[in-house]
């Protein structure tokens, strides 16, 4: 335990000390407040409240910007210890792979949650000051919190399993960015052309939903945008989500980061220094 | 108990062997320096005893238990080849980490820090290090918990003499306190009064495995003799003894070791014209160099 909580510290220095702790912060609340802030104009035309508003626009970037800050955390994690040469010297040491692999998770899940929290922090505190906060709910940003560390976990596992199936951090970050684009953009743009061409038949009602909450991404959207008329796979979500229900997304969005961080363990501990 | 034991360890890249049929022991207290060029199969060896990589086949023990289980990694420290770190940390975090591992006090790493003379420079990022200063939080480390197995991996490479003599006096003390030392070098000359035993491998073959005094005797090589005469008489002193006149006043000869007494018995019966006599045995380097290419031409 203590040689979990050494290496999450150590990490958290050098997370600090590389900007990514700044550069992760900064992401978020930049986005965030820009979103808050365009959000307020159209909010008060419709029946939706301010904050739904924010979270809507919010979420839809959220499922682009967490999953690519989970991956810039992590891509590095063991493909730069083999380069530096560091990795051998922590392996000499008595703890298991497992330890060090979780103690680097608990820290870049730590800044995670940081970034996360500012952006959303400065949400609602924009929202409180626009319409005054009391009659307001704010279990939605409650919710598209403990949604993007989930999914941001899920990312950082993946991370870990491709640092440690290439060696070459250079390699690493490049199909970090190839998972991060298909998980994000391709998956559901191939499931959009599934449903064109399959023009309502059984894809569309018996495997399209399953497929589409596979990815943890697209989880995360029908989490925390049920009634999503915005979305993109406008159609195909609202039924989507009814088949899945929110405890199969939910299921999603928990099983994922625990099936990388098992694939990340399994290729670490085959990880020669 | 016996610190480190191999038996006919092998190891392959494919076709290529690395370590040969390598088998070796070191007890407590020991120090055993392991020579080889490059490419011999020094780190190979050292990282099949760290369970950093498997064996093809034979057989390895550190302190009783399989190489890389948690008890032989709780007592061995670990000095690798070209020692690297994360280079936005200081010193001192770096160490107290490692002794945090080690589950040894954070006050047991700032003194390692003052030992090997870092403490001024403790505080600032490593990045900023040179290389010696880097070898030495490389030492520190591998020296918490004072380890029952050392492993240093050219541990003297990026020192100046001065570091080095500081190194090995910390060998030393190391091995005085109990704890078998195995140091691979390919820098000779100062492992003469420095080490137990040596061990030479030669492409993955381990081709002597004994101490100084031991080799010498078995490599028969000639040892040089060399005399200081007065000016005037160097001519003939050369013509007497049968050597090789260097310059105006002194002499050189060789002999085989078994010869060295009634030599010297000789040169000291010329008297008067005599100044000084230097008997100068075969050097290390000439001693790797006999068992390295001796058992090349064997295979
Ligand atoms: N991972 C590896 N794959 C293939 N060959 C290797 C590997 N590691 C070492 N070797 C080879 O094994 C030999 C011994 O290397 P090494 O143990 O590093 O030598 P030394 O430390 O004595 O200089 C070298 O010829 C090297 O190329
Ligand atoms: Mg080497």
């Amino acid at each position: 335990m203590s040689a979990i909580l050494s290496i999450a510290r150590l990490e958290m220095l050098i997370a600090r000390r590389n900007m990514w702790v700044a550069t992760s912060v900064l992401l978020m609340a930049l986005f965030s407040v820009v979103l808050t802030l365009a959000g307020a104009g159209t909010g008060a035309n419709l029946a939706a409240s301010p904050l739904e508003v924010a979270v809507s626009s919010i979420t839809t970037l959220s499922v682009y910007l967490v999953p690519l800050v989970g991956l810039l955390l992590s891509f590095d994690a063991v493909s730069g210890e083999i380069e530096r040469g560091t990795l051998a010297l922590s392996l000499s040491y008595p703890l298991s792979r497992g330890e060090i692999l979780i103690g680097k998770f608990l820290a870049h899940f730590a800044v995670l949650a940081f970034a996360v929290a500012v952006g959303l922090g400065l949400t609602g505190v924009l929202a409180i000051w626009q319409n005054g906060g009391p009659a307001m709910s704010f279990a939605p940003l409650w919710r598209l919190f403990a949604t993007s560390l989930a999914l941001g976990s899920a990312f950082l596992g993946l991370g870990y399993l491709v640092s440690s199936l290439v060696r070459a951090p250079g390699v690493a970050s490049g199909l970090a960015i190839v998972i991060w684009l298909v998980a994000v953009v391709l998956y559901d743009l191939g499931l959009l052309g599934a449903l064109v061409a399959d023009g309502g038949g059984t894809f569309t009602k018996e495997i399209f939903p399953w497929l589409l909450v596979a990815n943890p991404a697209d989880a995360f959207r029908l989490l925390n945008m049920p009634e999503a008329a915005t979305a993109e796979l406008a159609s195909g979500l609202s039924a989507a989500g009814a088949v899945s229900g929110p405890a199969g997304q939910l299921a999603s969005l928990l099983l994922w980061p625990l099936l990388a961080m098992l694939l990340a363990w399994a290729a670490f501990r085959k990880v020669e220094p | 108990m016996t610190a480190l034991k191999l038996e006919h360890v092998v190891k392959r890249f494919g076709e290529f062997v690395s370590v040969q049929d390598v088998s070796l022991s070191i007890e407590p207290g020991e120090r055993v320096a392991l020579l080889g060029h490059n490419g011999a199969g020094k780190t190979t060896m050292m990282r099949m005893i760290l369970g950093l990589t498997p064996l093809s086949s034979g057989r390895i023990e550190v302190l009783g238990s399989a190489p890389g289980s948690r008890q032989a990694r709780r007592h061995t420290g670990f000095l690798p080849e070209n020692v690297a770190f994360h280079g936005a940390l200081t010193g001192r975090e770096q160490l107290r980490h490692f002794a945090r591992l080690k589950s040894v006090p954070a006050r047991v790493a700032d003194d390692l820090l003052e030992r090997v003379g870092l403490g001024p420079a403790a505080d600032r990022r490593i990045r900023t290090y040179s290389k010696g200063m880097r070898q030495r939080i490389g030492l520190a480390q591998a020296l918490l918990g004072q380890p029952k197995l050392a492993l240093l991996d050219e541990p003297t490479s990026g020192l100046d003499p001065v570091s080095r003599h500081d190194f090995y006096e910390i060998v030393h003390e190391l091995s005085a306190a109990g704890t078998a030392v195995l140091l691979s070098s390919h820098a000779l000359t100062e492992l003469e009064t420095s080490t137990d035993r040596i061990a030479i491998l030669s492409r993955g073959r381990l081709v002597a495995n004994d101490d100084l005094a031991s080799l010498r005797r078995a490599a028969h090589l000639p040892i040089r003799v060399s005399v200081t005469t007065t000016d005037e008489n160097v001519e003939e002193v050369a013509a007497r003894l049968g050597g090789q006149r260097i310059n105006g006043h002194s002499v050189e000869l060789t002999c085989q070791p078994d010869e060295k007494v009634s030599l010297l018995g000789r040169i000291t019966g010329l008297g008067e014209v005599i100044k000084d006599v230097d008997v100068i045995p075969a050097s290390l380097e000439e001693l790797y160099r006999y068992y390295s290419t001796s058992a090349g031409e064997k295979k």
